[in-house]
């Protein structure tokens, strides 16, 4: 099996995988029905795309394994997304900030992944990011309106944006198989995107008149399976009927 | 993964013109713009399908219908499904555009005033109960992944907008 490629795989939909379970979670409970529809349509999204991502990923392991094998039969350490995506829903603001800080980072990824020397990662790229593009669009709007809108709003937005800005440089933390595969093309070269990405984000953030924070501290892990406390509980929750009831099907 | 230009066979036109989108009844996959190739080999229909969306719950069961409607004419199908070029908008025929408007969805704008639409910019989209195009986004994610939620000022109706993806 091509290890490197299987791992990069996962790399970029593990974090599809779990923000798309995070957003599922708010079914029903979405702030108004238009905003709930919304999450939970981003959800779904994200859902289509990482199957994309696992079939492929199964094909590269053997003719036995599925995609349903790699989204719940794996343990925690073995799951590879950043900490940000795993992140739990607090209040909506939060959720818009996670979105946004995610969605500004995929935008570009997927972009890049476009022209990626592995015809079925580039097809998958180009699929999903008219997708995306309207996330972000969502996303950032709801950050210029609650970061402009009222005192409590902006408080709210603010607060969300310093708890979360500590998790937006993992985002770019290339693992050593990814960097193998970036010489071969297959892989984008998550360096070269980091300073655009972080003038993109205070674009957005100034014009919703928040501050960006300061903090040069930022957490990591996620990528190499070092997850948070919250990561478990996701697991759990998605996992229990696999686990409970081996090879159960819809 | 790749079908670079839309093909279907004369023989199986009229077979799967009579599929139609599960959640879309009046559009055929053909007007869909979702059959991307269809010809027969040796007496096998290969047929590419492309999905509207990555996560369009609607593709197993188009897959399925498409499978049952030809094994109906006799023939034993191979469907597969294609990423690339990815589907838009575009594709849907004329006669889809003007099927999904009498059905009460309004067809997909160009994208430059889809944006201007989707933000409530400009008032553009038109009613599909009274044409008057004095009409608001309610929601930009709607009951699918492919519609955003309209709402008619002037007969004060809702009505679903498909939204352009291109």
């Amino acid at each position: 099996m091509n290890k490197e490629l299987y791992n990069y795989i996962l790399s970029i939909a593990d974090n599809c995988l779990i923000l798309g379970q995070r957003l599922g979670e708010l079914c029903g409970h979405g702030p108004t029905l238009e905003t709930d529809i919304a999450l939970t349509n981003i959800s779904l999204d994200l859902f289509g795309q990482v199957r994309s991502y696992y079939q492929y990923a199964a094909k590269l392991v053997d003719d036995k394994t599925t995609e349903d094998d790699i989204a719940f039969l794996r343990n925690e350490r073995e799951y590879v997304n950043a900490l940000l995506v795993e992140q739990p829903n607090t209040d909506f603001a939060f959720i818009m900030g996670r979105q946004f800080l995610f969605d500004a980072f995929h935008l570009m990824l997927l972009s890049e992944l476009q022209k990626s020397h592995d015809v079925t990662l580039a097809a998958i790229a180009s699929k999903s990011i008219k997708e995306v593009s309207y996330h972000y669009r969502f996303s950032s709007d709801w950050v210029r309106r609650l970061g402009d809108g009222t005192p409590e709003s902006k408080e709210r937005m603010q607060a969300a944006i310093n708890d979360l800005w500590a998790y937006t440089e993992e985002l770019f933390y290339q693992t050593a198989s990814e960097k193998l595969l970036i010489e071969k093309g297959i892989a984008v070269d998550l360096s070269q995107l980091k300073a655009s990405y972080y003038q993109n984000i205070t674009d957005v953030l100034e014009e919703s008149t928040l501050t960006i924070p300061d903090s040069k501290w930022f957490k990591k892990g996620g990528k190499e399976g070092i997850h948070s406390e919250h990561m478990g509980y996701i697991l759990s929750d998605m996992q229990f009927m696999q686990r409970a009831y081996p090879n159960m099907k819809w | 993964m790749v079908v670079e230009k839309e093909h279907i066979d004369i023989r199986l036109r009229p077979i799967l013109q009579k599929v139609s989108d599960p959640e879309i009844p009046v559009l055929s996959v053909l007007d869909m713009g979702v059959v991307r190739y269809a010809a027969i080999e040796n007496d096998i229909a290969i047929i590419k399908i492309t999905p509207t969306y990555s996560g369009c719950p609607a593709m197993d069961v188009i897959t399925e219908d498409i499978e049952k409607a030809l094994s109906d004419n006799g023939y034993k199908a191979s469907i597969e499904l294609v990423l690339s070029p990815a589907w838009t908008t575009d594709w849907i025929t004329e006669n889809g555009r003007q099927e999904l408007e009498k059905y009460g969805i309004a067809p997909p704008l160009d994208p430059d005033a889809d944006k201007e639409a989707l933000l409530g910019n400009k008032k553009i989209v038109k009613c599909t109960l009274c044409g008057s195009t004095n009409t608001l986004v309610v929601s930009q994610f709607g009951s699918t992944a492919c519609k955003a939620l309209f709402k008619c000022e002037d007969c004060e109706e809702p009505f679903d907008y498909f939204k352009c993806l291109k």
